[in-house]
């Protein structure tokens, strides 16, 4: 079956310098976006069930409307920052095509009115951001946008900048987004006011993920409902899956909205790299609700992999076997959320060190099942308790984890201790490489 | 995030005169470049690309180094301080001549990450944040790097290395002087 790719067709070995972009008919879209109505290009993305593929699957086309009409200037924010456990889709779109994401901020900001962008990446992606600033030089050295004109038609100036985070998961989080942009400590601001209305330096802001814009040159090159139709209910086109963890073809996989889990697991990756059952699946980063082995026969598709109980989010799928341990998979997710936590708000500041510790005591063969109670109640009073997500996110799997694999964590309070012992990551790495092979390549 | 820790004997230059003069005229001319990026009415946006340019012309960053960005900025010296602590790329003691930073989050772990830390810690000597006793190296554990699909994964200097095998650790350490 031939799958329409959007975002990954040039990946991973064609040139991703400007030459070879334009060779593969990049810049169309730009062209022809030129040629339309500001207006029309915002109705194409509305039409086209384009949703946010940072993780809320927000439309965008939806967002871009919220921008008052009278207020200038605007700006536009690309989310780089891709910091969520499990997540990596966004940085090869800047290593292997960056002028396709520059395509789509250049027509979204044609479509929007907008004449300043900053690309923020997050500070580990040093490569990725070297290659994004890279594809900058080659397009404002030829003309296409950061002169007077775009294409040297339309009267346009448009600045794109890349600016680099310096380690902080928060700031993916969009109004951290903003501070950091500022200059400042990334503390998420309160909401309303939305950055539409009140951004970056207090003006309209509208704040996309790379692969939601990068979407953009196609959709208007061939418009909405053939994207519409390329994905499933409300969400349009196809999307990006980071499979990860025990599979035997770890990778980027660009799939119809509404793939199917399973598939995508036992299919494309593979099956398990071990061969040994699947016995826990996170579907969308490490914040989404964790399936067990026998729950991933589900669509991807955001809205119904959301009456299964979880998410798809950012497209982050890490399997796991049934020779890893969940109590020490879950203490270490509760780690990531108890050193990320930016201190803002008290619940999430005091409440996920206090959910890893008692992880960790529950794994060491030190926990009660006063603990376990413990550990089933506290989520609850930080959930909803704070003002950015961050809260929920660390809450997520911390439910999830204890209500579908409760006995394991049973065991582990009665057995006074972890029966995987030293192995609780799994099989052992030589045996792993054994089966893996040493050239895992990254993508596809 | 990192914290200062002001008793120990580290404490660095505590004021801008007291950083090498070659090395701040370095810094004052590469802030140019950066405030380019920036409406000019707002400089102070340049404070995370600012401090980094810093570090790594001045090693790390001291109070010193601090006052040094913040006075250029135009900004209050609690400003860059601020930033300087909240964001862990930043290093507000002195480091190694070389920062190698292992992943050791789930997907990292589930091919081999975790001991890969635990094999360097042992290896070096050192726990985790620590430099080795000839000033070479300083391990860091850190957290997702967004290099799942190819993990094990860790940062040498900023620059990503994955697919990593214990036998390829060894290598990028041997290279390291």
């Amino acid at each position: 079956m031939s799958e329409t790719l959007i975002l990954t067709k040039r990946w991973p070995k064609k040139d991703p310098s400007l030459a070879g972009y334009k060779a593969d008919g990049g810049y169309l879209g730009l062209e022809k976006a030129l040629g339309m109505a500001p207006a029309a290009i915002v109705d194409e993305v509305k039409g086209s069930n384009l949703r946010g593929r940072g993780g809320a699957g927000f439309p965008t086309g939806l967002k871009w409307t919220f921008l008052p009409k009278d207020v200038r200037p605007r700006y536009l924010c690309i989310n780089a920052d891709e910091s969520e456990p499990g997540t990596f889709k966004d940085r090869y779109i800047c290593e292997y095509d960056p002028h396709l994401l520059l395509e789509g901020i250049a027509i979204s900001c044609f479509a929007l009115d907008i004449h300043l962008a900053y690309i923020y990446i997050r500070g580990e992606f040093a490569r990725q951001a070297r290659c994004l600033e890279k594809a900058i030089d080659e397009a404002v050295a030829a003309g296409i946008f950061g002169g007077p004109k775009l294409l040297g038609k339309a009267d346009f100036p448009l600045e794109i900048h890349v600016v680099r985070g310096a380690g902080a998961y928060i700031c993916g989080e969009e109004s951290a987004l903003m501070e950091s942009v500022e200059g400042k400590k990334g503390y998420p601001r309160f909401k309303p006011p939305f950055p539409a209305i009140v951004g970056l330096w207090g003006k309209p802001t509208i704040i996309n993920n790379v692969e939601t814009l990068a979407n953009v040159p196609w959709i208007v090159e061939h418009g909405a409902k053939a994207f519409a139709e390329l994905g499933a209910g409300k969400t349009g086109g196809t999307r990006l899956f980071g499979v990860s963890g025990n599979v035997k073809r770890p990778g980027v996989y660009e799939k119809p909205a509404g793939y199917n889990l399973k598939r995508l697991i036992m299919e494309d990756c593979g099956g398990t790299a071990s061969g040994r059952p699947v016995k826990a699946v996170i579907p969308g980063g490490s914040s989404s609700p964790v399936l067990r082995g026998d729950e991933i026969d589900v669509s991807l598709e955001p809205d119904a992999i959301k009456a299964a109980g979880t998410m798809s989010g950012s497209g982050g799928v890490i399997v796991m076997d049934d020779s890893v341990c969940m109590v020490r998979a879950l203490a270490r997710i509760a780690m990531f959320y108890a050193e990320e936590s930016c201190g803002q708000c008290t619940p999430c500041r005091q409440g996920t060190p206090w959910m890893w510790k008692i992880l960790e005591k529950i794994e060491r063969g030190e926990g009660t099942l006063k603990d376990l109670a413990l550990i089933e109640q506290l989520p609850g009073n930080i959930m909803g308790q704070t003002i950015c997500a961050l809260g929920d996110a660390a809450a997520m799997p911390v439910q999830s984890f204890v209500k579908k694999f409760r006995q394991e964590f049973v065991e582990h309070i009665e057995g006074r201790g972890c029966k995987h012992g030293a192995t609780a990551w799994g099989v052992s790495r030589e045996a792993r490489e054994a089966l893996v092979g040493g050239n895992r390549h990254s993508s596809r | 995030m990192s914290h200062h820790d002001h008793s120990t004997a580290d404490r660095g230059p505590q004021e801008i005169a007291e950083l090498p003069k070659d090395k701040v005229a370095r810094f004052d001319a590469a802030l140019p470049e950066i405030l380019k990026r920036y409406p000019a009415d707002h400089k102070e946006a340049a404070m995370l690309a600012a401090l980094r340019r810093a570090q790594e012309i001045l090693g790390w960053l001291s109070p010193g180094a601090q006052k040094l960005v913040a006075d250029r900025l135009g900004a209050p010296v609690t400003r860059a301080e601020e930033v300087a602590t909240f964001y862990v790329m930043y290093h507000t003691r002195p480091v190694g001549r070389h920062v190698v930073e292992v992943c050791t989050n789930v997907s990292c772990s589930l091919a081999g990450g975790y001991d890969i830390f635990e094999h360097l810690k042992a290896k070096l000597a050192v726990e985790n944040g620590g430099t080795t006793g000839d000033g070479r190296i300083t391990l860091r554990q850190v957290e997702c790097l967004g290099s799942c699909g190819t993990a094990p994964a860790m940062l040498v200097d900023e620059e990503m290395h994955e697919s990593l095998t214990p036998k390829e650790v060894e290598r990028i350490l041997g290279g390291l002087t």
